[in-house]
């Protein structure tokens, strides 16, 4: 069998397992919290055997090759040509990774929910399997399977079990994506068929694109690129479409937060670069100025208003406004440099804000308030906690030897070394987002662990628990490791970022 | 060896920081120390048998730990470079780092984050050093912002204390806004020079030997080199307080008084001039760049000096005066004197170290009181303290022979007698430096006869003041006569004294009969400005010379090979001259403050020194104010709630009205809705396959 393809469906054995168990093995007599207990512990051990299994991946990897590799292909739907076609790249190996590593934290961070808890797990597990298929397809029908089947356990899991104002939130998110994803579908079908109708496959497709084998009319590729773009854009999420984002955050429960967070949002960017640069270069070129504007106006925006929100984690969401801002920017740099910081900063992301939504999750679950006026000094209550959510803000605000300052550091000097017209100029004003990161997320720290206690409540609140600590040690740890030693991540990525920025460089040369 | 001098600190940090907790006081200062010990007689075992030993010209050591990043053509390792100028460093930074270590484990006892306390200062020690020995502006970077962190760390140290945590918060978005111009320039860097190396690589060489081999005809050469120079120059703004950034370092006074002597007088606010010394090579290129450095730091220092004049709080005079003094290091930089400008560092880290332990030790005695308002007559109490801050307030207002004396006269003369600046400039700034001079004298003897002469004016109300009670333990609760600190806490002030009396004389100029080894021993890794209007020859390409570990490497400062002794010609009897008027500005200074003060220790201060020129106020009206309202007013509430909202909930109104018709088809199940969009998928699919296939 193969390694990505047992990788990728073992989230949904998983929940298989779950719903048998539920039905068939669990003892009579189980009490519903002792069920509920069984269906964590299950959807703790396949995602953790998940993440294992996705580990195993690193020691086949060859970082020389650029194309995907450990690839499983199989005919699917003969007549149209759909294959079901699975590998990995420099691009999705730590995607993939990424997100195998953040399940288990997602499940440990959920421990508390006690509402339908078989029905959550599922919809996890579920997730987890769409989330992975979309990083290793290479196949664009299969990717958009894949891409649609994240959607319904997201919505579930923030229509379900989000806050107050769920449905509305929930419904946002699920208009606004697939608003996004059909114009996309009409795109991947357009693009079919400019093919010769006869396959899906993406790598075929971009080399004969590459090539010239296939010439997709003038008029109508600029509307292609930017239905594929306006999926990609809403997903990220770009501004000014970036306002599901918050309403989704705030509503999402915990887990909810870190994977939407973590995970989803990087199929935007990652869809980015492996469909829109590669199919469409010519029009990335010259699309490139507006849309690295539009992600520095999301940078300063995005941090603008991150910088006065009242409740935590639509603070701890519009400032993923801004970080995806720097992603997206370095896409459009078509530089080495800020092609592979936007890749790591992609990663950076998911630990940093999983994290700083874990953190926040924490004291919510005590106090059932993310109001940042509620709290007040819990530095000397919890002094644990304290210090990592300081490690974890100070990531995210990208401090030199955390994660987030690599990422950062070589988008920005990627850009300001690009030739995309006013480059350098939108450099300077993106690196502004560097200030006000430490504006809003300092402010924050100040506000909820620094000063007096001044409320009753506060003063009682218990540290982390085992499985807090748990769930938010991994990240820290990572966090560090990633910003000492990062050339143990972005070796293997070279090669791939490179063959996508070749074939967007190629256009200039002829 | 050279990672282990950056090293020993961390492993202390990170002993400490994971078992302090469950360490006693004693253990816990002792590996403090020790970790910084082993620092300190590692640096000055190489710099004594390594360094020196070397040729005058090659005196360069590098050590590479790990390659850190390396992307496409860019690369920055942690990699170390020890070379005169940041030998000069470490020796200084370990040293008075020791002191201060030693001084804390007294000044901190009995507190309960003791600990963390020193965590945090071991940490700072490991990123400070990390700062002057990286051989690339990135990793230089990493100590830059590291110690940044650590400033913030331990202003904030008082968790609970509301002022301690604001603060704390202000330092560090003060130097990030530094750290902003600092980043756009090593941006610069890159694409200009494709390295951001001060030593070379294979055979790329170092981007100061390239700016040094620059012709500076070019314009584009001028535009460039200025552009760097200046937002170098805005990093060390921030980092190193100066107008308009330096709002930060008064208020940082609320951490603990030992981090204020190390972090906020001696070491890191000096790290501006060690970039500057550092790039000397590029700044050196622009003489715009060197004019607004001059102008810059001329200001500050007067600024500080008057609002100097006027505080109350012991640690904010000395706080204003380590901003002006910075001010003076600058203005050194500015008219091409930056190896005078170091000196001032070295002997500025000696004597404003000294007073702040010495403040720390009278608040300390007297209980947590730092208003000079309330204290008087403390030199019967706390003799040590006393002389031994004496000598301090001599060397800060330049009295002969002692160390500030001779670095401050000759950035006095070398302003006075600057080439690098338009004519006449150099005469206007040294008035105003001798002004500040004179000043400084001033603020200096008024803090000291407030605080050690006269009469007490204490007893009655002295004790814990609301905002600064809370951090000392029990130990210091008890209420009676001011009392003279432990020994821990007066050695090292001892110490700091006769390195402030003797340490001068590293550096006495030619024409005081000295022979200046200070200049001598920097001189060649430090660039030099070509004379206004005489820049017509390019400057030499530096010579490549190997490294004692072989590397190919070419020197740090290219323009080694630049003229030397420009400033031979220099006329002796003048330079003594301006000795001499230096000399009678100190004692001015300090006649001046003792006949007032000593009249009348209360007399009343203008209202708008006493409210530092209210910056703080405009700048939180102008700046700050605006920036929030835009953002919820404008921003959020009007752009993201009713422009894009309004019209995404617009849109989905008016599709609802519409399918108020398809009602019936909406079960609410989402599965019905995931197969109806599947479904749609297969039926467009098929059509186009359909096409296609026809």
């Amino acid at each position: 069998m193969n390694l990505i393809t047992i990788t990728t469906f073992l989230p949904l054995l998983g929940a298989v397992a779950l719903i048998l168990h539920s039905l068939f093995w669990a003892a009579r007599g189980t009490s519903k919290e002792q069920l509920d207990n069984q269906y964590r512990w299950i959807t703790l051990f396949f995602t953790l055997v998940t993440f294992v299994v996705s580990l195993l991946i690193l020691p086949g990897f060859d970082s020389s090759q650029a194309g995907p590799q450990m690839t499983q292909k199989v005919a699917w739907i003969g007549a149209l040509g759909v294959q079901y076609f699975v590998g990995i790249d420099g691009v999705t190996i730590w995607l993939v990774i990424l997100s195998t590593f953040l399940m288990p934290i997602a499940v440990l961070a959920s421990w508390n929910v006690t509402k339908r808890v078989r029905e959550y797990m599922v919809f996890m597990l579920i997730l987890e399997t769409g989330m992975l298929g979309v990083f290793v397809s290479f196949d664009m029908f299969l990717f958009y399977l894949f891409f649609e089947v994240t959607l319904i356990p997201m919505y579930f899991l923030i229509g379900v079990w989000g806050g107050e104002r769920r449905i509305y939130a929930a419904v946002k998110f699920f208009v606004y994506t697939v608003v996004g994803s059909l114009l996309m579908l009409v795109a991947i079908i357009a693009v079919y068929i400019y093919n010769g109708a006869t396959t899906f496959d993406i790598i075929e497709i971009t080399n004969n694109i590459a090539t010239g084998a296939t010439i997709i009319p003038a008029g109508i590729k600029f509307w292609l690129w930017a239905a594929f773009a306006l999926a990609f854009f809403i997903k990220v999420p770009l501004f000014p479409l970036h306002t599901w984002l918050p309403d989704a955050h705030v509503e999402a429960p915990t887990a909810g937060s870190i994977i939407l967070a973590g995970v989803l949002l990087k199929m935007g960017t990652y869809g980015l670069m492996r469909f829109n640069l590669p199919l469409f270069p010519d029009i990335s070129q010259k699309a490139a100025p507006w849309v690295m504007a539009l992600a520095v106006v999301g940078i300063i925006y995005g941090a603008l208003v991150a910088m006065i929100q009242p409740d935590m984690k639509k603070l701890v969401a519009y400032s993923s406004v801004s970080h995806l801002g720097f992603v997206v920017l370095g896409i459009f740099s078509f530089t080495e440099l800020g092609m592979q910081g936007a890749l790591y900063q992609m990663l950076n992301h998911g630990i940093s804000t999983g994290a700083l939504f874990l953190c926040v999750g924490i004291i919510y679950e005590r106090r059932h308030t993310r109001l940042i006026s509620e709290y007040g000094g819990l530095a000397s209550v919890m002094p644990r906690y304290s210090t990592m959510f300081i490690i974890v803000a100070l990531s995210s605000l990208g401090l030199p030897l955390l994660n987030g300052f690599v990422g950062e550091f070589l988008i920005l000097i990627g850009t300001f070394s690009s030739t995309v017209p006013h480059a350098k100029l939108l450099t300077v004003f993106g690196a502004t987002g560097v200030i006000l990161s430490a504006v809003y997320l300092l402010w924050m720290l100040q506000r909820v662990l620094f000063g007096e206690i001044n409320r009753q409540e506060n003063a009682e609140l218990e540290e982390m628990n085992w499985r807090e600590k748990t769930a938010l040690i991994p990240l820290v740890v990572l966090a560090i490791i990633m910003g000492v030693g990062p050339m143990i991540f972005l070796r293997g990525t070279e090669k791939s970022v490179n063959s996508i920025r070749e074939s967007v460089q190629s256009i200039v040369k002829r | 060896m050279l990672k282990w001098i950056v090293l020993a600190p961390l492993i202390g940090a990170i002993i400490n920081g994971f078992f302090g907790k469950r360490l006693g006081e004693k253990l816990i200062g002792l590996i403090a120390s020790a970790s910084v010990a082993v620092s300190a007689v590692l640096a000055f075992f190489v710099f004594f048998t390594k360094l020196l030993p070397l040729p005058v010209g090659e005196r360069l050591i590098t050590e590479h730990f790990f390659t850190w990043i390396k992307v496409g053509n860019f690369q920055a390792d942690f990699a170390y470079l020890l070379d005169p100028l940041s030998g000069i460093y470490i020796l200084f930074i370990t040293g008075v780092g020791l002191l201060i270590h030693i001084y804390a484990t007294g000044y901190m006892h009995g507190d309960p984050g003791y600990y963390r306390f020193f965590t945090y200062l071991n940490l700072f020690m490991f990123m400070m050093l990390t700062l002057v020995l990286a051989d690339n502006l990135l990793l230089l970077f990493v100590g830059w912002e590291g110690v940044g962190l650590c400033s913030y760390l331990l202003i904030g140290y008082y968790i609970r204390r509301q002022e301690a945590g604001d603060a704390a918060k202000k330092a560090f978005i003060t130097n990030r806004i530094g750290d902003f111009g600092y980043m756009i320039a090593m941006f610069l860097v890159f694409t200009t020079f494709g390295t951001i190396s001060f030593v070379a690589k294979g055979d790329v060489p170092s981007f100061l030997t390239q700016a040094a081999a620059l012709s500076p005809e070019a314009i584009w050469t001028f535009g460039t080199m200025t552009a760097i120079a200046l937002l170098l120059f805005v990093g060390a703004t921030g980092k190193s307080a100066q107008i308009p950034l330096f709002v930060w370092l008064p208020d940082a006074m609320a951490g603990p008084t030992p981090v204020s002597a190390l972090i906020h007088a001696a070491t890191m606010v000096t790290a501006g001039v060690y970039l500057t010394a550092r790039c000397s090579a590029v700044v050196v290129k622009s003489p715009t760049a060197m004019a607004v450095m001059a102008v810059i730091g001329a200001a500050t220092a007067i600024f500080a000096a008057t609002i100097g004049l006027a505080q109350n709080d012991i640690k904010k005079v000395l706080a204003y005066s380590t901003v002006s003094q910075l001010g003076y290091m600058f203005l050194a930089c500015g008219v091409g004197a930056i190896t005078a400008g170091v000196f001032h560092v070295v002997t500025h880290a000696f004597f404003k170290a000294l007073l702040f332990l010495g403040s720390g030790s009278v608040i300390h005695g007297m209980h947590e009181e730092q208003d000079i308002r309330k204290m008087g007559g403390l030199k019967k109490y706390m003799p040590i303290t006393f002389a031994t801050m004496m000598a301090g307030w001599l060397a800060i207002s330049g009295f002969p022979l002692l160390s500030g004396f001779f670095s401050k006269d000759e950035i006095l003369w070398k302003t006075w007698s600057t080439e690098s600046l338009p004519h006449g400039w150099g005469k206007f700034l040294w008035v105003i430096a001798a002004l500040t001079a004179l000043l400084t004298a001033i603020y200096m003897t008024r803090m000291m006869v407030m605080t050690f002469f006269g009469a007490s004016r204490f007893g009655k109300a002295h004790g814990h003041d609301d905002h600064h009670g809370d951090h000392h333990g029990d130990d210091h609760g008890h209420h009676g006569d001011p009392h003279e600190s432990p020994a821990v806490m007066w050695i090292p002030l001892a110490v700091l004294a006769v390195l402030s009396i003797v340490g001068g004389f590293i550096g006495v100029p030619a024409a005081l009969g000295g022979s200046n080894h200070f200049e001598h021993f920097l001189e060649p890794v430090i660039a030099h400005v070509a004379p206004a209007g005489e820049s017509a020859h390019a400057l030499p390409v530096a010579t490549d010379h190997g490294t004692p570990h072989g590397a190919p490497a070419d020197h740090v400062a290219a323009a080694s090979a630049a003229p030397a002794h420009a400033d031979a010609h220099h006329d002796v009897g003048t330079e003594r001259l301006f000795t001499v008027i230096s000399v009678l500005l100190g004692f001015l200074g300090i006649g001046i403050g003792a006949a007032v003060w000593l009249k009348n220790p209360l007399k009343p201060m203008s209202k708008v020194l006493e409210n530092k020129y209210y910056v703080d106020e405009i700048y939180e009206t102008t700046v700050i104010q605006p920036l929030e309202h835009t953002s919820r007013d404008l921003l959020w509430k009007v752009v993201d709630v009713r422009i894009i909202d309004g019209f995404v909930n617009g849109a989905a109104r008016t599709f609802a009205g519409l399918s108020g018709i398809l009602r019936h088809t909406q079960s609410g199940y989402a599965r019905n809705y995931a197969a109806v969009i599947l479904i749609g998928a297969i039926i467009i699919i098929g059509y186009f396959g359909f096409l296609a296939t026809r």
